[in-house]
């Protein structure tokens, strides 16, 4: 964890701290809601951020939404609410609602994407969203304009092909890209030993000329620290960034898969000592930033933006079946 | 008004959006310095600059995936494919992505977006430069698929498709680039997608074709025209969307379809309009649909007797156009 030097070396004053840990915390605890509504029969599909928020919040806020794009995986449910997508957007997106701003329950859950929040929508075929940051950022250099695209995807997705073309090009035409691997470990159930020979994600950076950073996805400045530097380098003209963040993921891949069949209780319970929530909050208080009442005042706002997200979303209607015919074409 | 090559009008219909919109932009492998392996694009970067007439690496998936970024954050990317043949790198892009932007978005985001890309046989090109894939892509909602017959089309068509919303396939015929030659208006125009062109009206037979093919028919229907056969010519212009009351009007007309394509025969946009014909114009048919199309090989031998043996020619049609005829 890093230390005040870090955290005033960054210019991060407190608000931005607490901001921080309050969308860590958000992320986490509509996540387990989804879990919730998943057993209750209410939502068929979860897929979760839990254990990545550390990895996701420290990247988001080191951009500037109002001008930056993110092109996020389906897990970047920190990324997206940073980005200003609320807890209610997101309930309805986990419930098919018509108001899903995302897809109007189109997708499934947790395939973001909102114009006006800066957010691409995104696909179920991995890597895929990797040239297309690539593209929004080519559009930022052809226009000459001071923002930056980034992208987020899984270490496995890196065995991609469009994730290797799209480094290059990004590399090639100096491209204000910063793409962010959040390596978790496993691809569904296959581990990292079996996805790749390296040990860091990072090192394929060197392949196309650019740096390879690796960072602890339980250290949110440090990720945050990266992204900064990736992004001022983005905007100097030099070009794309590979920023890989080591992380783990607390829940099988889905809903529908049981990690129990590939990784241990033991395993799980070691990679939950290295919970980002967690330490982040130990370091805040130890760094007298935080306390005990604090932290219960904002796990109750937490829970009420939950209850009231599931609250909001269950009473919306779905959508209407003649909809079906909308948004092929352009009209 | 100026007389011009198929290659040409695609060239300076490029050249005038570029000038029209600076948000378009052109780019593939090749695409800049050398002017295209056909020089369609040539002269271009050096009006433009390599911001806008971009060499792309080569590595299809990423010029397409690029185009989408660049079109959904505010371009209107008109990107190259060299030959059609080597779409299929890109085909997660334009099918899952492309194709599903606007859908899977409820209307949030689009794609307007312009692929090039010669396709077609007859050129000594083998199996790796003469394919045919259009049918592929007219499989696919979201998608138009554009493919030109003439140069006037290739202009007032390609005007239409960078103009589109939506993202489209253009497909152009490598031996229509330089044998195709017609008048073309110098101011821009535009060709609506969708609307079939009756390039010639006739009583006995109706042939709905597209893209080279339309040219191979003309000829077909001079020959039988000599042997008192009037053959109706519908040009589809654009394979999804088709134009179905077109399509229509003429089986209803002359009773008699012959369906034309290059591309292989099974699945092929023959299949498609013969279902419509058969659905909705049953009992105004004097005779079973006709397909004429490349045979159910994978792809165009390179040994000039195969090659020949696979292409459909202006012989080929004329014989099936004047059998039906005769039913």
């Amino acid at each position: 964890m890093a230390g005040s030097d870090a955290l005033y070396g960054l210019g991060l004053d407190t608000t931005k701290i607490e901001t921080m840990y309050y969308y860590m915390v958000l992320s986490r605890a509509l996540d387990e809601r989804m879990w919730i509504l998943n057993r209750q029969g209410k939502s068929a599909f979860v897929i979760s951020c839990q254990g990545q928020e550390g990895a996701q919040v420290g990247v988001a806020s080191a951009l500037d939404p109002t001008v930056d794009w993110v092109a996020p995986y389906y897990r970047d449910l920190g990324i997206v609410l940073y980005f200003g997508m609320t807890p209610r957007e997101i309930m309805l997106g986990q419930l098919a609602k018509a108001d899903d701003p995302s897809s109007g329950g189109r997708q499934m859950p947790s395939h973001y994407g909102h114009k006006e929040r800066h957010v691409l929508t995104g696909s179920s075929p991995v890597a895929t969203q990797v040239p297309h940051a690539a593209g929004i950022a080519l559009a930022f250099k052809i226009r000459k304009e001071a923002a930056v695209a980034m992208t987020s995807l899984g270490e496995g997705s890196t065995n991609q092909g469009e994730f290797h073309e799209a480094l290059n090009f990004a590399a090639v035409h100096r491209l204000p890209l910063i793409v962010v691997v959040e390596n978790n470990g496993f691809a569904i159930s296959v581990p990292q030993s079996k996805e790749m020979v390296v040990a860091d994600v990072a090192a394929k950076a060197a392949g196309y000329g650019m740096p390879g950073i690796v960072v602890q996805g339980s250290d949110p400045l440090g990720v945050h620290q990266a992204t900064l530097e990736a992004r001022k380098r983005a905007l100097k003209g030099e070009g794309p960034t590979l920023i890989e963040i080591k992380t783990h993921r607390y829940t099988p891949h889905s809903s529908d898969d049981d990690d129990r069949a590939y990784k241990t209780r033991e395993q799980l319970k070691a990679e939950k000592e290295d919970d980002a929530i967690v330490l982040f909050r130990q370091w805040m208080m130890d760094q007298k930033l935080w306390d005990d009442e604090r932290d219960q005042a904002l796990r109750q706002r937490v829970r009420h933006e939950v209850d009231d997200a599931t609250d909001y979303a269950e009473a919306a209607p779905y959508p209407d079946p003649k909809t079906l015919w909308d948004h092929v074409y352009h009209s | 008004m100026a007389v011009m090559t198929y290659l040409e009008a695609i060239r300076e219909t490029l050249r005038q959006e570029l000038r029209r919109d600076d948000r378009i932009i052109v780019y593939g492998e090749d695409v800049g310095v050398r002017g295209g392996v056909f020089r369609v694009t040539e002269g271009l970067q050096a009006e433009f600059g390599e911001e806008r007439v971009i060499d792309s690496p080569l590595a299809e998936a990423a010029i397409i995936g690029t185009a989408i970024g660049a079109a959904v954050n505010g371009l209107r990317p008109v990107p190259e494919i060299q030959f059609s043949d080597f779409i299929f790198p890109a085909i997660n892009q334009i099918v899952q992505e492309a194709a599903r932007i606007r859908y899977r978005s409820n209307g949030a985001f689009g794609v307007p977006m312009v692929i090039r890309a010669p396709f077609g046989g007859g050129v000594h090109g083998a199996l790796y430069h003469s394919q045919s894939v259009e049918a592929f892509f007219a499989h696919v909602p979201g998608l138009k698929v554009v493919i030109p017959s003439t140069p006037y089309d290739a202009k007032g068509l390609l005007a239409s498709a960078i103009q589109d919303e939506d993202p489209v396939l253009y497909f152009e015929h490598k031996a229509a680039y330089r044998s195709l030659k017609g008048e073309v208006p110098d101011e821009r125009y535009l060709i609506p997608i969708g609307k079939a062109d009756l390039k010639r009206p006739g009583k006995h037979v109706s042939i709905i074709t597209y893209g080279l093919m339309v040219s191979y028919a003309l000829k077909a229907a001079e020959v039988l025209d000599k042997e008192g056969i009037s053959v109706e010519i519908l040009d589809l212009r654009s394979i999804r969307p088709l134009d179905v009351e077109a399509i229509l009007e003429t089986a209803k007309k002359t009773g008699k379809v012959l369906m034309v394509h290059e591309d292989n025969l099974t699945g092929g946009i023959g299949g498609e309009v013969s279902a419509l014909i058969a659905e909705h114009a049953l009992f105004y048919l004097d005779a079973p649909i006709v397909r004429l199309a490349g045979p159910d090989v994978p792809a165009m031998p390179y040994s000039p007797p195969l090659e020949h043996a696979f292409m459909v020619t202006p012989e080929k049609i004329t014989e099936a156009a004047r059998k039906l005829a005769k039913f």
